[in-house]
């Protein structure tokens, strides 16, 4: 203990001799410590945005969607057929035991008039269960209900975006709007979600209750009055997330009247599936970003091993003298390495410290979200010390086993 | 009671690339415990090869050496440093102070690796400064000292511990002779009352005289070996270490 103290003080001394070499080997450490510790933040950043964009999407939601179309020999892709109706959305969680809640959706554009301005945005007629099943709020007003919906009602819930563009800072609940001319009112604004991970504005949005949406708005379509464009899914937890794809699949085979060799008329994709692959390859982008810049932190440990041998040579006599006065191998070697992982762990928390900077100015010019966890720093202060050790061990081993006769002697 | 250091047909060989250079051949002989003996002898004569060995800093190719009773010639290097830190002091030519420590710390140095705890190491320090007259130097860095007083700080360095041997190469080779006899002054005074055993290397006749024994080297082996007085009665101080090379000479 008295000779970790002593090797502790020792260290500080002989590296505040030499401020400009200890700082200049510091750097290496301090720029390998500061790029992990800021490239891990962005990493971190990514995958905890996508976490909250599943999150934003809603729980356990399977979308289906209608079948491709092929006219001709010309193949449409997904979406076109109107195989999907809102009898179908019904049955679903009827006869589907895995599934909790099926909704409706119907998409199309339109223009939107409020008062002098104007602007072109994306509605969708839903009912009140996909507000539920998308975890989609109301900030001002209220949602439209059931009834809203069987009475086909003229009302709306915008998203922030419209709101921003219709109505600006005013007021827009229980204002007049109109959509493709036909008078609106709003009665709610929508908790707004920002962007998604493809760069969407998710609050560029209107929803109508489906009915007054299919009938005022989007319009029927010719080949099924019945027909939507999707049919937003939960299953009853995450676990029973498979089962459900499956006994949708049968269901829907069967209320279609597909033959055994028929392939499906619809699609059906799973949201988590997604998001978890995107999840999966950003943690690995992450990951090679921090082995990169561990590299350098590697680099900065052969400038401690450098260092240290310089420091052995220059300070043989003292060595030496310590030989001579009773310090064994082992005591030798401490202080070495003391030394050498007080260079290293200083740059450490030095590197930390820019690290934590680097993270928040990258968030602040890149708008990128980055993410500081303890278990970062930890780990760069791990890392740090076991690279001065780690480097320091050579040097100070070469210091430990001088003969003492020869240290003495050393000019 | 066994001789303090017996060594018994001592010899070591350097191999330096493909010469083998023989720097002891063969030495035998014992320092009584509380004695006082100058090793005499010109440069490549062995001298320095024995004080090592006596010392503990290198181990003897062949033959024994037996410390306060203990054979020391085949313990492991921290062995050694054991021994070296309990029983011997060490003073050199050039001092050897450590220059980033004060004159305290220097002094508390060899008590760092003596094993256990030492609870008042600053105490005994100030003590051993104290004794060698540099009371109130303890905060001085060795480069803020004389000559004589960075020795002197190496004099309490080597008497922390309270070793059995000091062990003096040269040490008032750098020194002019005013200083250098207040070193020996010192040494004299630490042999005659704390009958502490003291080897001293050196080149001057004159300093041999505060000796009670001579021992001369020449090609690895002891060439004289006389008792002071007995010298001094038949030549007088200043010619004892002619003497002593006069009868090394074949």
């Amino acid at each position: 203990m008295k000779q970790l103290r002593s090797s502790v003080k020792i260290a500080f001394r002989a590296l505040a001799m030499n401020k400009l070499r200890s700082a200049l080997t510091m750097l290496g450490i301090v720029i390998g410590v500061a790029s992990v510790i800021a490239t891990v933040a962005v990493g971190s950043g990514a995958t905890e945005r996508i976490q909250e964009q599943i999150a934003s999407i809603g729980s356990n939601l399977i979308v289906v969607l209608p079948g491709s179309l092929t006219t001709g020999g010309l193949r449409m892709g997904t979406g076109f057929a109107v195989t999907l109706s809102e009898s179908d959305a019904r049955e679903i969680p009827l006869q589907c035991p895995a599934v909790a809640y099926a909704a409706p959706v119907i998409r199309g554009g339109a223009q939107v008039v409020a008062g002098n301005n104007n602007w072109a945005t994306i509605i969708y007629g839903v009912t009140p269960d996909y507000l539920a099943m998308r975890d989609l709020s109301v900030a001002q007003g209220e949602e439209f209900s059931t009834s809203d919906v069987d009475g086909a009602n003229k009302v709306a819930l915008l998203g922030k975006t419209v709101v921003d563009n219709l109505f600006g800072a005013a007021n827009p609940v229980g204002q007049p709007i109109r959509i493709k001319n036909v008078p609106f009112t709003v009665v709610g604004v929508l908790t707004p979600k920002g962007q998604s991970s493809t760069g969407q504005d998710q609050d560029d949005l209107i929803l109508l209750p489906i009915s007054t949406a299919k009938r005022k708005v989007i319009g029927f379509n010719p080949a099924n009055a019945d027909a939507v464009n999707m049919i937003l899914i939960q299953a009853r937890s995450a676990g029973q997330i498979a089962a459900a794809q499956e006994e949708i699949t049968a269901l829907l085979r069967q209320r279609h009247h597909l033959q055994r060799a028929e392939l499906d008329d619809f699609s059906i994709r799973n949201m988590q599936e997604i998001f978890a692959a995107q999840e999966a390859s950003s943690r690995i982008m992450a990951f090679m970003l921090a082995a990169v810049a561990s590299v350098s932190l590697v680099v900065g440990g052969i400038g401690i091993m450098n260092i240290m041998l310089i420091s052995v040579r220059e300070r043989t006599r003292e060595i030496g003298l310590r030989q001579a006065v009773g310090a064994k191998t082992r005591d030798i070697l401490t202080q070495f390495l003391v030394e050498a992982a007080t260079l290293s762990i200083a740059g450490g928390m030095v590197g930390i410290v820019l690290g934590v900077a680097a993270s928040v100015a990258i968030s602040q010019i890149a708008g990128w979200r980055t993410v500081v966890g303890p278990g970062a720093v930890l780990l760069a202060v791990f890392f740090s010390a076991l690279v001065g050790i780690g480097f320091g061990y050579y040097p100070a081993r070469k210091a430990a086993y001088l003969d003492p006769i020869e240290a003495l002697r050393y000019e | 009671m066994p001789p303090l250091i017996d060594v018994r047909n001592l010899t070591k060989t350097y191999s330096l690339g493909e010469v083998t250079v023989r720097a002891l051949q063969g030495v035998t002989l014992t320092i009584e415990r509380g004695s006082f003996v100058a090793v005499m002898g010109p440069s490549g004569s062995g001298k320095s090869t024995f004080m090592n060995l006596v010392g503990c800093l290198d181990r003897p190719t062949s033959g024994r050496y037996f410390l306060d009773g203990v054979a020391v010639e085949s313990l492991d290097r921290d062995r050694l440093a054991d021994i070296r830190n309990r029983k011997i002091g060490f003073i050199f030519q050039t001092f050897n102070l450590l220059p980033r420590m004060t004159a305290l710390e220097n002094v508390e140095l060899p008590l760092l690796y003596k094993s256990g705890e030492t609870p008042n190491a600053a105490a005994l320090a100030r003590r051993a400064l104290v004794s060698v007259g540099l009371s109130g130097r303890e905060r001085s860095l060795p480069s803020q000292l004389s000559g004589g007083q960075q020795q002197r700080v190496a004099i309490a360095r080597a008497l922390i511990n309270q070793p059995e041997i000091l062990l003096a190469d040269e040490p008032t080779g750098q020194l002019d002779s005013r200083t250098g006899n207040e070193i020996l002054e010192i040494f004299v005074r630490l042999n005659r009352e704390s009958g502490i055993t003291i080897v001293l290397v050196t080149h001057s006749d004159e300093i041999a005289a505060y000796a009670e024994r001579i021992i001369g080297f020449r090609d690895g082996r002891v060439v004289s070996d006389t008792p002071v007085k007995l010298a001094a009665l038949r030549i007088g101080p200043a010619g004892i270490g002619a003497a002593a090379e006069a009868e090394a000479r074949p």
